[in-house]
């Protein structure tokens, strides 16, 4: 088997979720190369739309920006913000990939702040960007990130994006659109998704090199077993070939 | 119609579209040459107190010149949209010309990391803040340019993005559905950089708008820095790219390379490498005060800033960058 990091191993089951012809809402960094790993290999027809209006380019580097050059090149449309983010409350964005500093059992994110002082804070965060609004509107939100107690909480410090707010119907009820929610958190150790009735987070794949017990030992919260529990599958040869040479070939991200 | 939740942040504008209409009623329809420099137009439009907004996308086509001229003016408690906001957020921290923010997104350059600066500045109890979403303030921008007081929509509910928010939730008389109800946001001043104008203010933009066709028809005074003048039988010939009409601008202003550090479509790619300088810079207090005087109070404009950062070889470089000529190793 091919050697890798756990980026790299992030990027590829990522990767692997979306598939052709589904929308994907996406920012810069890991999520936008799991993105453009997938339109190199099992979707070429994925549809990719970035907050600040650029749909649908033929991303030929990594952007630095969610609006800079790139994000429109080769593109169907150069649009703006109103554009794609009603496109997504209308039901038409599958997919968005989103990160924070911290993430509770509900999938709820903090972009925002850490400590309690709202209007002169202990660590004040960029705060939601287009991040609650992709979070509101897609089906399907998905967070890679790597995994640790500080970063798996209890409770956020401040819930900046909704996942599912404090579990079973308490999304919908708060307004957001019934349906859509998070539904996939990919970290270095493990794979989750959201048990249905609870909206409670659980561990389905196991990544290669861990056990279960690390996952929970680095979780702040207890963390629900599906029924099976797999192994998650390793990059193969031609994802990280593809990874290394065509989407980063200069390492920005899977260099981290 | 009742209000069903309401955040504690406060409005830092007055949404009342009628008192917008008083506004715009007396604002000039006349067809007449408002170019001048980018030191008159901040002089005349830009006031102490007023609330301000910026076009682009944090480092995509943002008027560069007009932040350094507003920092290099003094410009004091301001108000200020951080909507989409990197790095002339962080031009603006340097000068502190603000005292209270509507957050969307602030302090990030994205994938380039945050600044200490802005960071010292908004950890420093200083600023005022009420917390919206990039959407939230477009749909502010665009209930503004509608000319109605608030639009509806579906986000930032069940979070404490809505709860630091100054927005109300209502109920749809028509389906019973809970909706935001984002109130107008009419800046006092905003600053667009585009791709060319005429004389008049008549403006064309390639690549991503942003919010930025909104914010031009929502803000009360606009400045609009150009990369190209063109004249009005440019315009005149093919009128569907007119993206901006003149009746919406204040003071017209050309600026090549105006969106410099930062990218403009099609025209030349940021520059990393100055962006990271910054970034640097600001870990120290006093190192960063040298550098602002040589970036920015010891600059006449923005020829001498980019003189100081490269001049014309830079300019060209970023160019080539922008058109993928080169090996676009960053």
């Amino acid at each position: 088997m091919a050697e890798y990091n756990t980026m790299e191993l992030m990027i590829c089951v990522a990767s692997r979720e979306l598939e052709d012809g589904a929308s994907v809402g996406v920012g810069t960094g890991a999520p936008c190369a799991a993105v453009m790993l997938a339109q190199k290999t099992a979707a070429p027809n994925l549809l990719i739309m970035f907050e600040a209006g650029g749909v649908s380019p033929i991303l030929p580097e990594m952007p630095i920006s969610v609006g800079d050059s790139r994000t429109t090149w080769k593109a169907i449309m150069a649009s703006g913000m109103c554009e794609i983010m009603e496109t997504a409350c209308r039901g038409m964005l599958d997919y968005t990939f989103l990160g924070g500093a911290q993430i509770d059992m509900y999938g709820n994110l903090n972009s925002t702040r850490i400590g309690a002082d709202h209007q002169k804070p202990k660590v004040r965060l960029p705060g939601s960007g287009g991040a609650n609004d992709f979070g509101s509107f897609a089906w399907r939100m998905m967070v890679m990130t790597p995994q640790d107690s500080k970063r798996f909480v209890e409770k956020c410090s401040y819930v900046t994006t909704p996942g599912w707010i404090s579990g079973g119907d308490s999304r919908t009820r708060s307004g957001l659109a019934p349906g859509a929610g998070p539904y996939k958190i990919i970290t270095n150790m493990a794979v989750m998704d959201f048990e249905p009735s609870s909206k409670r987070m659980r561990i389905v794949s196991i990544n290669p090199g861990y056990v279960e017990k690390d996952v929970h030992d680095n979780c702040g919260f207890e963390l629900l077993r599906a029924q099976k529990i797999s192994e998650t599958r390793a990059p193969s040869d031609e994802e990280l070939r593809i990874l290394r040479e065509e989407v980063d070939p200069y390492r920005y991200i899977i260099g981290r | 119609m009742d209000v069903l939740e309401q955040g504690v942040g406060r409005l830092f504008t007055d949404p009342d579209a009628d008192k917008a209409r008083a506004f715009f009623r007396t604002k000039s329809r006349k067809l007449e040459s408002k170019l001048m420099t980018v030191k008159d137009a901040v002089g005349k439009f830009a006031h102490d107190g007023d609330y301000l907004a910026i076009g682009g996308f944090g480092a995509n086509r943002i008027p560069t010149a007009v932040c350094h001229e507003l920092v290099r003016q003094g410009r004091k408690n301001m108000g200020f949209a951080g909507h989409t906001s990197t790095h002339d957020f962080q031009i603006l921290c340097a000068g502190k010309i603000f005292n209270r923010c509507d957050i969307a997104y602030i302090i990030g350059l994205e994938a380039r990391g945050l600044s200490p600066n802005a960071r010292r500045y908004m950890e420093s109890g200083d600023v005022e803040v009420c917390e919206w979403s990039n959407y939230s303030l477009s749909a502010r921008l665009k209930a503004a340019a509608m000319g109605v007081s608030f639009v509806p929509t579906r986000n930032i509910m069940g979070t404490d993005t809505f709860k630091f928010s100054g927005a109300k939730v209502i109920q749809c008389p028509y389906t019973g559905t809970r909706y935001v109800a984002m109130p107008a946001l009419f800046p006092d001043i905003s600053a667009i950089h585009v791709h060319e104008a005429d004389i008049y203010g008549n403006c064309r933009v390639r690549g991503i708008t942003v919010s930025d066709l909104d914010l031009a028809r929502a803000s009360k005074r606009l400045i609009i820095t150009a990369e190209r003048i063109v004249h009005n039988d440019v315009i005149r010939s093919e009128p569907s790219y007119t993206v901006i009409p003149f009746y919406l601008v204040d003071a017209v202003c050309e600026v090549p390379y105006g969106s410099y550090p930062g990218n403009m479509y099609s025209e030349y790619f940021s520059d990393e490498e100055h962006l990271r300088e910054w970034l640097k810079a600001e870990r120290e207090p006093e190192e960063f005060k040298k550098f602002l005087d040589t970036h920015i109070y010891n600059c006449n404009d923005h020829f001498d800033y980019l003189e100081v950062n490269g001049g014309f070889a830079k300019m060209q470089q970023l160019r080539q960058k922008e058109l993928m000529l080169l090996n676009n190793k960053r």
